[in-house]
């Protein structure tokens, strides 16, 4: 079990968090400009990086909020963790 | 080159011998520079495209390159569930391609895959289970694939062991049976092609690592530069599961996938108790026992992406929960083994079999938690795409544009699997 660093709680077990994919990405502001490969890009196209990740979790049985996470997907080893809106470090 | 035979009376005679005269099952070729066609990842599916391309294409100057070692990946860590009962008309056609070339497979290779068509039976527990399960066998029976409703009852009978009481936190309120589902040995299904294709000629190079692909400048497939040097080829097939996104951004080529650790779990091994396989989606249960007498059974992916072939101790901790409500008898029996596999996961939960965006490239991915069972089909059609530089009518539709045209085969709706 992974033990996940919340900005706000601290560290805490994994089962107290819901994984939320990865992370920044954008929502489309204007989305009727959007064509097809930019909505295929957005719905379904992921990095599924091999090594570091930004990724989003949710302390859903703890604070309720949502934050970002780096984590190396070769170890599942993390590397930090910071507020929504933040840019990745 | 000639090659041994196996029968009961081969393995008689090279008893009389105490077993010192059996040969190596393929050999172990130094890459040639060049190639007609590559297969990149040595597991069933890739070894079985490197078989059907020699077999039935004629393509027998051909190469399967693993990074590591036969059976090491998916193919010897998956729980050998299968079953072609699956909703949607082209994922039918898919599967039950697989199950047939499952029935005769053994006979095909001479190669003892072990193929038990003991019947599948997939667990209903909600109303909506039970309209989900109705659905998919009515489904099923109008695309020729065999699937009926089984009573509580009736499961049990099927399945002894099965508490149907209502005792329990989801009680089985039926269960959906394929009959001509079952297991298979999983590592002889990868050695039994790699056997086959070896004496075909196929050259399968394990250790060696592709490290990047070659264009010329069209941009189409020149050639691969691996671990172990360079090699030319115009045709290069994908069949890399977990590390498929890796392997294909060397050519540029991004895909809708995301791999996941997907675990399972052995107990110690115990006398034939129990004689079919039990799928619950809903509680997460999938089990069956193996000829050498251990519970096979699987567990949920982890919730994140993560290519370290292992996962989480809760997630078996949440099967061996349901397995242990399911199958009470089955409480005091101590684990064995558990390990995980990287499973590389589509948006709509069906494959890709397709020819890409690059000329000379194809991709075969995104089994998710199913690709065991499709090995044969997979590999057959998989190695008519690469031959023919089209797909075969079964697999055009699992192509790479669907996403961008919407048209999806969202067999994880269907299926009603908790993802
Ligand atoms: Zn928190």
């Amino acid at each position: 079990m992974l033990i996940i660093d919340c900005p706000y709680c601290g560290k805490r077990p994994e089962i107290e968090f819901s994984y939320g994919g990865q992370a920044h990405i954008a929502r489309p502001v204007q989305p009727a400009d959007y064509d097809d490969e930019q909505w295929t890009g957005f719905l379904y196209m992921r990095s599924n990086e091999r090594g570091m990740r930004a990724e989003r979790w949710r302390h859903v049985r703890g604070c309720g909020r949502f934050f970002n996470a780096l984590r190396d997907t070769t170890t599942d080893q993390f590397h930090g963790s910071y507020k929504v809106g933040e840019p990745r470090p | 080159m000639t090659r041994q035979r196996f029968s009961a009376l081969s393995l008689f005679l090279r008893g009389l011998s105490r077993h010192r005269s059996w040969q190596i099952q393929w050999r172990k070729p130094t890459p040639k520079p060049a190639y007609d066609a590559v297969i990149v990842g040595g597991g069933g599916h890739g070894l079985g495209a490197a078989y059907y391309l020699a077999a039935e294409h004629g393509m027998t100057n051909i190469a399967v390159l693993e990074k590591s070692w036969i059976g090491g990946g998916n193919t010897g860590r998956n729980t050998t569930i299968i079953r072609s009962n699956y909703l949607f008309d082209e994922s039918a056609a898919l599967y039950d391609h697989s199950v047939k070339l499952w029935e005769d497979l053994a006979q095909v290779l001479n190669y003892n895959v072990m193929f038990s068509p003991r019947g599948v039976m997939m667990l209903a527990h909600t109303v909506h289970d039970m309209q989900s399960a109705q659905r998919h066998i009515h489904a099923n029976r109008c695309n020729g694939v065999d699937n009926e409703w089984l009573t509580p009852e009736q499961a049990k009978e099927f399945c002894p062991a099965l508490n149907i009481g209502s005792n329990i936190r989801y009680p089985v309120l039926g269960a959906a049976l394929q009959r001509r589902g079952g297991t298979a040995r999983h590592d002889a299904v990868a050695w039994g092609y790699a056997r086959a294709a070896d004496a075909l000629g196929v050259d399968i190079i394990e250790n060696c690592e592709v490290t990047g692909m070659i264009r010329d400048p069209s941009g189409a497939i020149a050639g691969l530069e691996t671990s172990r040097g360079e090699i030319r080829t115009r045709k290069v097939g994908v069949s890399a599961a977990g590390n498929t996104s890796v392997v294909m951004r060397l050519a540029g080529v991004d895909l809708p996938l995301e791999s996941y650790p997907l675990q399972a779990l052995v107990s110690e091994p115990i006398k034939p108790v129990f004689p079919c396989v039990v799928m619950s989606n809903t509680v997460h249960a999938y089990i069956s026992q193996s000829d050498k007498g251990e519970l096979v059974i699987g567990a949920g992916t982890d919730a994140y992406t993560s290519y370290t072939q292992r996962g989480a101790l809760h997630i078996n901790n949440h099967t061996l929960d349901a397995i242990c409500e399911l199958f009470p008898m089955f409480r005091r029996m101590r684990m064995l083994r558990n390990w995980g596999g990287i499973v590389d996961v589509t948006p709509d939960r069906s494959p890709i079999i397709a020819k890409t965006p690059v000329p000379g490239l194809y991709v075969n991915c995104g089994w998710g938690t199913g690709g065991f069972k499709a090995t044969p089909g997979s590999a057959h059609v998989f190695a008519w795409t690469i031959a023919r530089d089209e797909p075969h009518p079964i697999n055009a539709a699992f192509n790479i544009e669907r996403f961008r045209e919407g048209r999806l085969i969202g067999e994880a709706a269907a299926a009603a699997v908790a993802h």
